[in-house]
């Protein structure tokens, strides 16, 4: 399958920072790709150069196998989303739609049809011919998408659209742009900072860091096999748990404090023995009892009893370290009672402690 | 039931405010004496302003006119002598109309767009450039009159409208163009990349997008600059060369200085409210607007 955004050694830098580093990212036709990131990381700035917004520094843009280095953003084949709407507030809803396609000169009876195709399709007919101050926050977001979906394009790119609405509308809305995804079939990037977003509309994710893409995979395979101690921790709430410590019997177990925990069925490479590495469990890859375990179990006290609802979170100390384990409402445990933890190591993931990345 | 009672005889809603509370007698005193102290020499100039000359040389400056008389109003706008033309203030009012209107015009028009492309176009050097322009406004005027007298002579400008145009325009413009790009940095950098993707270019986003949003600013830069040029003296003294080209307050200040003659208080009190008629009555139109406009504000989610 062709690609529709291919993005080649990519640099960008603002005089002597360097912004974007030797970047390249390929996404496929009508694949849904989310950028994530902590802010800093150069997301936004990626997408804007994407959009011809930033003139970049070196590499190339390829949209639609075009050569758009050094196109204007409207003649990219882009459709833009913004965080804070960016809707035209002295036109009504109607004017915000059809002014791009106005400047391009498409003749009336096309805007027409357009627009209310994109008007069905969201849902604001209704809204057409009012002003964006009318609107509400979820309203204006959705005519903001509707100006991509009028420009007839191939690409949509999001910049974090959903951060200014509260929870709730938030959740909709994102069902609503999975929806228009799946409906529409478009290729889109979509930036944000919420892994919720991105783990649940992501075809792939690249988890960016310092303007270098620290691993692009499917949302699952990020949170199953992070492949650096950056991407681990960034991913999942509460974050996994890093438990120090070395690998011995040529890396056939790992030594955590007291504790020898055995690696078998460990899901990774060769092992090795090393002094300094670090295994990660997910809170929810760890048993807790309060009878000691049949395995190698690892002894902790209970500090603080978290309920979420649907299950709870248990904050521990362990050999001198933090750790937070998930247990269903039924196995909550009053601080300070001391019980052991098993880890599920098939799940696990092993760093090395010095280069950070998963062994 | 008898904590329902006492919780009914408590205070309930609204706290009552005392009329004469010592805040008030003092906020209020000193509003009044502060009206008084501006609208005094008004009262005085309008009064004498209506006043035929025997009256006024009774000396009862604060009395109200006992015989109403528009004569000396007349005599200010169609007569007064300066030099040797008497045809008044007209003369006057219409050279400062033919100064004011387009120095307004072509100030902000190149201000705004100055301050528009300082903040969204910004290109190599243009902070450099922005510096050297509000430096510019910091330099006092005396040091530049000789310099300018000489430029303008070099253009074949000196003495004439259009050069009094050209130097109020490029000294309107350091203020302005700060003015301008601090109020389009607060409009979103989004609805400016926005714009860009819907196809518009330079001039488009200029019209389409930011002129319909800067209506506010727009009005400030018009009184500021309306009432600056219109009340302006010493670049009307210095540019201009013929006496029948001076702008209106340059005229005021000949009329009232005139050593020739009697005296006219009511004629000079006349001409001076009428030159200051302009700036009045565009802080008195735009000023509403002006409010109107700072209360619109932008679109936030």
């Amino acid at each position: 399958m062709q690609n529709s955004i291919e993005v080649k050694d990519l640099t960008l830098n603002f005089g002597s920072v360097s912004v974007l580093k030797n970047m390249n990212l390929d996404v496929a036709e009508g694949e849904f790709v989310v950028l994530l990131g902590p802010s800093g990381c150069g997301k936004s700035t990626l997408l804007n150069c994407l959009a011809g917004l930033l003139d970049i520094t070196d590499g190339q843009i390829w949209i639609k196998g075009k050569n758009v280095t050094w196109s204007e953003p409207s003649e990219r084949g882009i459709g833009m989303v913004f965080q804070s709407y960016a809707l035209y507030p002295q036109m009504t809803v109607r004017g915000n739609l059809s002014f791009g396609l106005k400047n391009a000169k498409v003749p009336q009876p096309e805007i027409d049809k357009r627009i209310a195709r994109a008007a069905a399709i969201l849902q604001i007919e209704p809204l057409l011919d009012r002003k964006p101050a009318a609107l509400s926050g979820g309203q204006r977001q959705r005519v903001a998408i509707g100006r991509a979906l009028v420009r007839d394009v191939d690409v949509f790119l999001f910049d974090e659209p959903l951060s200014n609405l509260d929870a709730k509308l938030r959740s909709e809305l994102r069902v609503e742009i999975k929806r228009l995804h799946n409906q529409l079939g478009n290729t889109m990037v979509y930036v944000t900072h919420d892994q919720i977003e991105a783990l649940t509309l992501a075809d792939r994710i690249a988890v960016m860091k310092g303007g270098v893409i620290q691993q692009l995979a499917a949302p699952l395979e990020i949170y199953n096999r992070p492949s650096n101690l950056f991407v681990a921790g960034f991913i999942g709430s509460p974050s996994m748990n890093f438990l120090k410590g070395r690998t011995i019997d040529g890396g056939k177990a790992f030594q955590f404090g007291g504790t020898k925990i055995d690696l078998a069925g460990y899901d990774g490479g060769a092992v090795l023995e090393r002094d300094d590495a670090i295994l990660g469990v997910r809170p929810e890859h760890i048993t807790v009892s309060t009878t000691p375990l049949a395995g190698p179990s690892i002894p902790a006290e209970v500090e603080i009893d978290e309920h979420l609802g649907a299950d709870s979170l248990l904050w521990l100390k362990a050999e001198g370290a933090n750790m937070s384990v998930r247990v269903p409402v039924e196995g909550r445990l009053p601080a300070g009672t001391k019980v052991h933890l098993g880890l599920d190591i098939p799940k696990a993931s092993l760093f090395d402690a010095k280069t950070e990345q998963r062994i | 039931m008898a904590d329902t009672s006492l919780a009914m005889s408590g205070p309930r809603g609204a706290k009552p405010k005392k009329a004469l509370s010592p805040r008030n007698i003092m906020l209020y005193g000193i509003l009044i004496v502060v009206c008084i102290y501006y609208l005094l020499p008004l009262w005085v100039m309008v009064m004498t302003s209506l006043k035929g000359m025997p009256e006024v040389r009774l000396g009862n400056i604060f009395s109200p006119p006992l015989e109403i008389t528009f004569e000396p109003w007349v005599k200010a706008w169609s007569q007064a002598c300066t030099g040797l033309n008497c045809d008044g203030l007209s003369r006057g009012f219409w050279n400062s109309v033919m100064i004011t209107v387009p120095s307004v015009i072509i100030s902000i028009a190149i201000a705004s767009v100055n301050g528009y492309a300082l903040i969204n176009w910004k290109f190599k050097g243009s902070d450099i450039f922005f510096t050297i322009l509000i430096f510019g406004s910091f330099i006092p005027y005396q040091i530049m009159l000789y310099p300018i007298v000489i430029l303008l002579r070099e253009a074949g400008l000196y003495g004439s409208l259009t050069g009094l145009v050209l130097v109020h325009t490029v000294f309107g413009m350091p203020i302005l163009t700060l003015l301008f790009r601090n109020y389009f940095s607060s409009i979103p950098e989004e609805l400016f990349k926005a714009a860009r993707v819907d196809g518009a270019g330079f001039w488009g986003i200029y019209f389409r997008i930011m002129l319909p949003m800067s209506l506010p600013i727009f009005v400030v830069a018009l009184i500021l600059q309306v009432t600056g040029i219109w009340n302006d003296f010493l670049f009307g003294v210095v540019f201009i060369s013929k006496s029948e080209a001076y702008p209106m307050t340059v005229q005021l200040n000949n009329i009232v200085n005139s050593v020739q003659g009697v005296k006219e208080y009511n004629v000079n009190m006349a001409a001076t409210v009428l030159t200051g008629l302009v700036p009045l009555i565009v802080y008195f139109v735009s000023g509403k607007l002006f409010v109107r406009g700072i209360a619109a504000g932008a679109v936030k989610g």
